[in-house]
């Protein structure tokens, strides 16, 4: 089981990626934040980076205004 | 004309904060606020960096006065946290930052504030922050649009990525000076908690 941004639970499968959880989230905003146990993602890595069992997945959308 | 100015700070405060460099990338709204916070709060040195010059418009959220328009905002900046601590270091930059400047640009800061106008820049600013200097933090402001809600506000936190704002808002909205104030003094009251802790 995993847990991402604090809310939503998904079964963990083995070789699940960072993209395989914005998948299951339906997240397809471009303008996103990725960590996985605090640790930043970059976006080029989503479809390579392996998503441990238990892992705290934060995908962040970010929005103008400063 | 120091003597006394961090008088009534924390006990402690001003002694490590002053040993402190913080980055302010982006002098507009939160940049400009949270620059003037940590001036007030004692911090020893602010690296700023900004291309922009002050506009009329920037006057509703900005740091800034009438006499300052079409100045430098680093420049304009810096005259105003001097004004407030003469000691301060101040390391200014009047160019624009990129993905490729990051690091060298932040590389002497403790601490990154993000604080651009454009969610595309604040998200290759934490990609480049995070690749170049993955254990230290950066504060960015996420969702400061719109007016009152104040109770939505809050600092969310994931390994050493700190978002302070709604993280829902947009600039769509329009964006209130309280309310982007607030957001500003957040990250830099977050960016103390850290020098402090």
């Amino acid at each position: 089981m995993i847990v991402v941004n604090e809310r939503t639970r998904l079964e963990w499968r083995d070789g699940m990626t960072a993209q395989d959880v914005l998948d299951a989230m339906g997240y397809r905003f471009s303008l996103i934040t990725v960590t996985i146990n605090g640790e930043f993602v970059p976006k080029d890595d989503y479809d390579e980076h392996r998503i441990p069992d238990g892992a705290d997945v934060r995908a962040i959308h970010l929005h103008h205004g400063g | 004309m120091t003597e006394g100015l961090f008088a009534r700070n924390v006990p402690g405060m001003r002694r490590v904060l002053q040993q402190a460099c913080v980055g302010i990338a982006g002098c507009g709204g939160l940049g400009s606020n949270a620059a003037v916070a940590l001036a007030r709060a004692g911090i020893g040195h602010l690296i700023l960096a900004d291309s922009d010059r002050v506009e009329l418009s920037n006057l509703n959220r900005q740091y800034f006065f009438q006499g300052d328009i079409g100045r430098n905002k680093t420049e304009a900046l810096s005259e105003h946290l001097k004004a407030i601590d003469p000691d301060i270091r101040l390391d200014v930059h009047i160019r624009e930052i990129s993905p490729e400047n990051v690091a060298k640009l932040f590389g002497k800061a403790d601490i990154l504030i993000e604080a651009f106008d454009r969610a595309d820049g604040k998200m290759w600013l934490i990609r480049s922050w995070c690749m170049a200097f993955p254990d230290r933090p950066i504060i960015s402001g996420n969702g400061v649009a719109g007016l009152g809600r104040t109770n939505e506000l809050g600092v969310t936190r994931t390994g050493n990525i700190i978002f302070c704002g709604d993280m829902e808002s947009d600039l769509d909205l329009g964006l209130c000076s309280a309310r982007v104030a607030i957001v500003a003094n957040m990250q830099a009251n977050v960016a103390i908690e850290l020098l402090m802790s």
